[in-house]
C-alpha cells in the first residue's frame, strides 16, 4: 500500500501546517501530529509506520525534533518491501547522522540489503551507507560494497564507487582493496559511472601516495585517451550542455589528471598536448564551457612546468578578468592568487584590472581582489597601490572598510620606505576610517612617531591639521592628544618645520582647544578621554599660560562618574595645583620607545590574547595585584572638601597613572612579568603600552635605583605632605612598586604594618607543644598564602627527630620548606621554624584547612602528635 | 566534496536540507538561517558564490527559491553552478514545470532524485535522461 497515493493523510497534514496562520497555530498543529505519531509507535501499528515516517520527515524539516521516529526508521528497513524500506532510508538519513549509536543497529539491515536480489533495494542501501555511514559501518560493509563495484547494473556499480569514497575516507587502510577495482571503472563507457570511477580514483590518490602512483604509471596515458575522445566526441544529446558532451566529466578527467601531473615531469609531459586542446578550442561564451577553461587552467598552473601552456593560461585569466560576468571575474581572481607563485609577473602585468576589481560592488568580489592586491604589493609598487587604496577607502562601503584598513595598515606597515610616508599615509587610513583601526596599528604608529625625532613638529602639525578636518575618527584623535601633550610646544612654536611644510600657527590655547573639544566630545570612549587628561597634565607644565585653564578642566572631572576619569582627575589636578616644583620634571617627554622591543612584543602578543593583544600582554607586574590589593584611598590626601578617591587596587593606580592601559582586569598574563626589571614597570607607566627604550630619562634614573625594593611604598604620599595623616592603607598585597616620586620628596615613610594584614593564630597546642602559624601574602598573588611556622616546646625535655607534616584537600597545593632544625630545645631555649606555602586554588570561595602530624623523640621515645587546623582567618 | 545543500525559499523556510557531514540539529539549523541572510539580500547581478566560514556557498535563485550548495574553498564554482542548473532542469522535467508546492508536498521525491543525482557529497550521474528513467523505474516499485 501506497501511503502517497491513497491515503492522503501526508498531504492534509502538509496542507493543515501550511494554513495555519501564525506560529502558535503551526506548533499546536505539530503537536497533535507528534502525539499521534507517537501514540502509533507505542502501539507498534505497521500499516501506517511508514506514513508516519513521512510526516515525521516534514514536522523534521521545519525544525521540531523528531528523535522519538530513529527506531522506526530502523523497523521500516527491516521490513521486505520496498515502499517501506525506502522511507525507512530517507527518514535515517534524515533524522539520523553517523554519530548516533542507533545507527549500529542499522549495519545488519544494509548488509542483507546491499545483497539483495532486488537491485533497486542495492541501490538504497549503496545510498544510505554512502551518505551517513560511520568508520565502523564502512569497515564492516567494504567488502560487499567492493564486490558490487562489479555489478552488472551500471547505477549500482556508480553508486557503490562513490560509496567507496566515503569507505576510504572512514577507514583509509582500505584504499588497498579498492585500488584494481577502481582502476578497471576507468576503461567504463558509460558516463556515470566514469564520472564516478575517476573521483573514487582522484580520492584514493589523494589519501594514498602508493595509490597516486600506482594509477600514475597504469593510467595515465589512458584517462589522456579519455578525455581525448571526450573533447572530440560528436554531439550527445543525453549530455550536451550548451554545446558540450558532459562538462562535468571533463572537469573531474581535467582535476584527477592534475593530481597525477603534479610533481612528474614524464606524467605533465604526455597530457601537455591534451591541455593545450582544452584550453584552445573550448568555447568560452557559456558557463559550462568556461567551468572547463576553469579547471584546465587550474591543471596547467599545478603541474609541472611548461612555459608555453601557462602563458596560455595566463591570458585566459585575463580573458576571464575583463568579462562582463562577475562569476567569471570571481573566479579568475581566485585562480591568479595560485598564480601568482608561479609567474607573479604575469599577474603583476593585470594589476590595473584588479585593482578596479576591489572596487566592485559585490563583496565576493571585492575580498578576492583585496587579497591579490595584497600579494601582489612589492617595493616597487608599494606607494601608488598604497595611494589608490586609501583613495578609495574614502568612498567604500562601511562593511568593507575594516578589511580594507586591516590589509592597508600592513601594507604600510610592511613596504614603507621612509618614515615620513610611512606617518602620512596612516594619517591619511586614520582620518578615513580611524574608527575600523585596531589598537595594534595606532599603538605602532605612536612607536614609530617617537623614533622619528626629526619629525615630531611635522607629525604633531599634521595631526592638528587632520583633527581639523575630520574630528570624528577616534583613533586620530588619539594619536593627535598623544602627540600634542607630548610635542605640545612643537606645535606652537613650529620647530623642526620641514621644506614641504606649510607654515601653520597656532597658539597654545588653540592646542588646548583641541583636546578639550576631544574629552568633551561626546562619543569619546574611555580610553580617549583618559589620553586627554594626560595630555592636559602634560601641556599644563608645557604651557604655563594655559595651567588655569588646564586645571578648570581637569577639576572638571573630578566630579566624574567613571572611576578611572575621575581618579585621573583628582590626581592631576593634585599635581597641577599643588607641585609645581616638580611638574615638570614629572611630566618630561616620553623616552624613545624601542621599536625592535615593541615589534617583538607585539608579535608574542599575539597568540596570547587575540583581540586586545596590547594592552593585556602588557600589564604591568602591578596589574595582577588587583584583586588582592586593599584600597589605597586618600593617596593624595585630598583636602576634605574634594571627593574621597574610590579605592582603585594599588597595582592598578600606578599602571594607570600616566598610561592608558585599561585592560580589563582579568588580564593574568602580568605575572609572567613580573620578574621585569622595576626599570620596566615604570617605563609602562608613563607609556602608552609600549616598551622601555633603553635611554633613560630623568625619571626612569631615578626610579631604577628603587628597583630593588619590593616592598611596598605609599606611592605619591610624600606628594601631599610629609606629615600626612596616616589614615592610609598599605597594602600587604602590593607589588614591587616603586615609589614613583621617592627622588623628589623626603623619605617615604615605611610602612607601618608590613605584611601582617591576617592574625598570627595558634595553630595547634598540646601538653608538650605550642605550633604558632604567621601568615602573609605574596605580592600579586592572592592565591598564595606564605604561612611561617613556629614550633615552641613546653616541656623541659628537649625533642629530637622533630618532624612536622601536613596535609591539605585537593583545592589546596602545600609547599614545605625545610625546618630551621631538626631538635626543639626545652622550653624558652628556642624554637623550630619552618616555612610553608599554600596555593589556594578555590580563593575567595573556599578557606584554608590542614591536618597535621608532629613526630618526635623525646626521652628516647618516640612521640606522636596529630590535629586538625581549621580557624584560619578568612580570606587566605 | 559537496557539504550540503539547501533549497530554501526567501522566506528562509527550508525545503530540502540535505547534509552529507555530520552536524548537531542546533548546528544545521544555524547554518541553514546564515545561508539564507547571505543569500536573500544579494544583487542579481553579484556573483553566486559567497564565503561562508571555511567554505563556500555556491547559490542560485529561481523564482522564490534559493538553490544553495556548500563546497571546498578549491574546488570548481562554475562547474557547481552548472550542476545547480542541472538539478533545477531535472526537477522542472520531472514535475513538469516545476513550483515551490510541488516540492512541498512531493518533499520525498525530491530526495529520492536528489540522491540519484549526488551521493555522499559527489556527482553520481550527469545525464538528465537516465535520471528520469531511473525515477521511472522507481515509481513502478512502489
Amino acid at each position: 500500500m501506497n501511503p502517497f497515493s491513497s491515503g492522503t493523510r501526508l498531504r492534509d497534514m502538509i496542507r493543515a501546517i501550511r494554513a495555519c496562520k501564525t506560529a502558535a497555530e503551526e506548533r499546536a498543529v505539530v503537536r497533535k501530529e507528534c502525539a499521534a505519531i507517537r501514540a502509533a509507535i507505542s502501539e507498534n501499528d505497521q500499516d501506517y509506520r511508514h506514513r508516519n515516517i513521512a510526516k515525521l520527515m516534514f514536522i523534521h524539516m521545519l525544525g521540531y525534533p523528531t528523535h522519538f521516529g530513529q527506531m522506526e526508521c530502523l523497523k521500516l528497513i527491516a521490513s521486505p518491501g520496498f515502499p517501506e524500506k525506502r522511507i525507512g532510508y530517507l527518514g535515517l538519513m534524515l533524522l539520523l547522522d553517523e554519530r548516533q549509536e542507533v545507527l549500529m543497529l542499522v549495519t545488519n539491515s544494509i548488509k542483507q540489503d546491499l545483497n539483495h536480489t532486488n537491485q533497486y533495494i542495492v541501490g538504497l542501501a549503496l545510498c544510505a551507507l554512502g551518505n551517513i555511514g560511520s568508520a565502523e559501518m564502512a569497515r564492516d560493509l567494504a567488502p560487499e560494497v567492493e564486490r558490487l563495484l562489479q555489478f552488472r547494473d551500471p547505477n549500482i556499480r556508480k553508486k557503490a564507487a562513490l560509496c567507496s569514497i566515503r569507505i576510504i575516507k572512514k577507514v583509509p587502510d582500505l584504499v588497498e582493496n579498492f585500488m584494481n577495482p577502481a582502476a578497471s571503472l576507468l576503461k567504463e563507457k558509460h558516463h556515470g559511472v566514469l564520472l564516478t570511477g575517476v573521483q573514487l580514483c582522484t580520492d584514493l590518490c589523494k589519501i594514498s601516495s602508493e595509490a597516486l602512483e600506482y594509477f600514475r604509471k597504469k593510467c595515465t596515458d589512458s584517462l589522456v585517451k579519455v578525455l581525448k575522445d571526450l573533447v572530440n566526441s560528436p554531439y550527445a544529446p543525453e549530455y550536451d550542455i550548451s554545446g558540450i558532451t558532459d562538462p562535468f566529466l571533463h572537469i573531474r578527467l581535467l582535476r584527477f589528471l592534475r593530481i597525477l601531473g603534479q610533481g612528474d615531469a614524464d606524467a605533465s609531459d604526455s597530457m601537455n598536448d591534451i591541455l593545450a586542446q582544452v584550453a584552445t578550442k573550448t568555447e568560452s561564451n557559456k558557463n559550462a564551457g568556461n567551468a572547463i577553461l576553469y579547471e584546465c587552467v587550474a591543471t596547467i598552473m599545478s603541474i609541472e612546468d611548461n612555459g608555453g601552456l601557462r602563458v596560455l593560461a595566463i591570458n585566459i585569466l585575463g580573458r576571464f578578468l575583463s568579462n562582463r560576468d562577475n562569476n567569471i571575474r570571481y573566479v579568475a581572481l581566485n585562480m591568479l592568487m595560485r598564480a601568482i607563485t608561479v609567474d607573479s609577473q604575469a599577474v603583476q602585468r593585470h594589476r590595473a584590472t584588479i585593482l578596479e576589481c576591489v572596487k566592485d560592488s559585490d563583496a565576493s568580489i571585492r575580498k578576492r581582489a583585496l587579497e591579490l592586491v595584497y600579494l601582489l604589493v612589492n617595493e616597487s609598487n608599494a606607494k601608488p597601490l598604497t595611494k589608490e587604496l586609501i583613495e578609495y577607502l574614502e568612498v567604500s562601503d562601511p562593511e568593507f572598510k575594516g578589511d580594507l584598513t586591516a590589509k592597508i595598515c600592513s601594507i604600510i606597515e610592511k613596504f614603507s620606505p621612509e618614515k615620513i610616508w610611512y606617518i602620512d599615509n596612516m594619517l591619511k587610513v586614520l582620518s578615513e576610517a580611524g574608527n575600523y583601526v585596531k589598537d595594534e596599528v595606532w599603538h605602532a604608529l605612536i612607536v614609530v612617531i617617537t623614533n622619528a625625532s626629526n619629525l615630531h613638529g611635522y607629525s604633531v602639525r599634521s595631526l592638528y591639521r587632520a583633527v581639523q578636518t575630520t574630528g570624528d575618527q577616534e583613533t586620530l584623535l588619539r594619536v593627535a592628544v598623544w602627540c600634542i601633550g607630548e610635542y605640545g610646544d612643537m606645535l606652537i612654536n613650529s620647530a623642526g618645520m620641514l621644506n614641504i611644510e606649510e607654515p601653520i600657527t597656532v597658539t597654545e590655547s588653540d592646542a588646548v582647544d583641541v583636546i578639550e573639544t576631544t574629552i568633551k566630545r561626546h562619543s569619546s570612549d574611555l580610553t580617549t578621554r583618559a589620553m586627554c587628561l594626560v595630555a592636559l597634565l602634560k601641556l599644563s607644565s608645557r604651557f604655563p599660560s594655559c595651567s588655569q585653564r588646564i586645571n578648570d578642566i581637569i577639576v572638571h572631572y573630578k566630579g566624574s562618574l567613571v572611576l578611572e576619569l575621575q581618579q585621573r582627575a583628582i590626581e592631576f589636578s593634585s599635581i597641577v595645583d599643588r607641585h609645581q616644583n616638580i611638574r615638570s620634571a614629572l611630566v618630561e617627554r616620553m623616552p624613545v620607545l624601542d621599536e625592535a622591543t615593541y615589534s617583538g612584543r607585539r608579535a608574542g602578543s599575539v597568540s596570547a590574547v587575540a583581540s586586545t593583544s596590547q594592552a593585556a600582554t602588557l600589564n604591568l607586574p602591578n596589574g595582577v595585584a588587583k584583586t588582592a590589593a586593599a584600597p589605597l584611598v586618600d593617596l593624595l590626601d585630598l583636602s576634605s572638601d574634594d571627593v574621597p578617591a574610590p579605592s582603585s587596587s594599588g597595582g592598578d593606580f600606578l599602571q594607570d597613572l600616566l598610561g592608558v592601559d585599561l585592560a580589563p582586569a582579568s588580564s593574568q598574563s602580568g605575572i609572567n612579568q613580573t620578574q621585569k626589571s622595576g626599570n620596566d614597570v615604570l617605563l609602562d607607566l608613563l607609556s602608552i603600552g609600549t616598551p622601555p627604550a633603553q635611554s633613560s630619562t630623568a625619571i626612569p634614573e631615578i626610579l631604577s635605583s628603587n628597583q630593588d625594593n619590593k616592598s611596598p611604598i605609599n606611592i605619591l604620599e610624600q606628594l601631599s605632605s610629609p606629615s600626612a595623616p596616616s589614615g592610609h592603607v598599605s597594602s600587604p598585597a602590593n607589588s614591587p612598586m616603586v615609589d614613583l616620586l621617592d627622588g623628589f620628596a623626603p623619605k617615604p615613610q615605611k610602612p607601618e604594618d608590613n605584611g601582617t594584614a591576617y592574625p598570627s593564630i595558634t595553630a595547634f597546642e598540646s601538653s608538650s607543644l605550642r605550633v604558632t602559624f604567621n601568615f602573609s601574602k605574596q605580592p600579586g598573588n592572592p592565591q598564595i598564602t606564605l604561612i611561617d611556622a613556629l614550633f615552641e616546646n613546653k616541656t623541659s625535655n628537649s625533642c629530637t627527630n622533630f618532624i612536622f607534616q601536613a596535609a591539605v584537600p585537593k583545592f589546596l597545593q602545600l609547599h614545605l620548606d625545610p625546618a630551621s632544625s631538626t631538635t626543639l630545645p626545652a622550653s624558652g631555649n628556642g624554637s623550630i621554624t619552618q616555612k610553608l606555602r599554600i596555593t589556594n586554588s578555590q580563593h575567595g570561595k573556599k578557606s584554608l584547612v590542614m591536618r597535621i602530624r608532629i613526630a618526635y623523640k623525646k626521652d628516647d621515645k618516640d612521640a606522636l602528635e596529630e590535629g586538625q587546623i581549621s580557624n584560619f582567618p578568612r580570606g587566605l | 566534496m559537496i557539504r550540503f545543500i539547501l533549497l530554501q525559499n526567501r522566506q528562509g523556510k527550508t525545503r530540502l536540507a540535505k547534509y552529507y557531514i555530520p552536524l548537531e540539529e542546533s548546528e544545521k539549523h544555524k547554518v541553514e538561517y546564515e545561508v539564507h541572510r547571505l543569500v536573500v539580500n544579494r544583487d542579481p547581478k553579484f556573483t553566486n558564490f559567497v564565503e561562508f566560514r571555511t567554505h563556500k556557498v555556491i547559490y542560485r535563485r529561481y523564482a522564490g527559491l534559493f538553490f544553495s550548495l556548500c563546497v571546498d574553498i578549491t574546488d570548481n564554482e562554475l562547474a557547481y553552478l552548472e550542476c545547480i542548473h542541472l538539478f533545477v532542469e531535472i526537477l522542472d522535467h520531472f514535475f513538469s514545470n516545476v513550483c515551490e508546492l510541488d516540492l512541498v508536498f512531493n518533499f520525498h521525491k525530491v530526495y529520492l532524485i536528489l540522491d540519484e543525482f549526488i551521493l555522499a557529497g559527489e556527482l553520481q550521474e550527469t545525464s538528465k535522461k537516465a535520471i528520469i528513467e531511473r525515477m521511472g523505474e522507481l515509481e513502478k516499485q512502489e
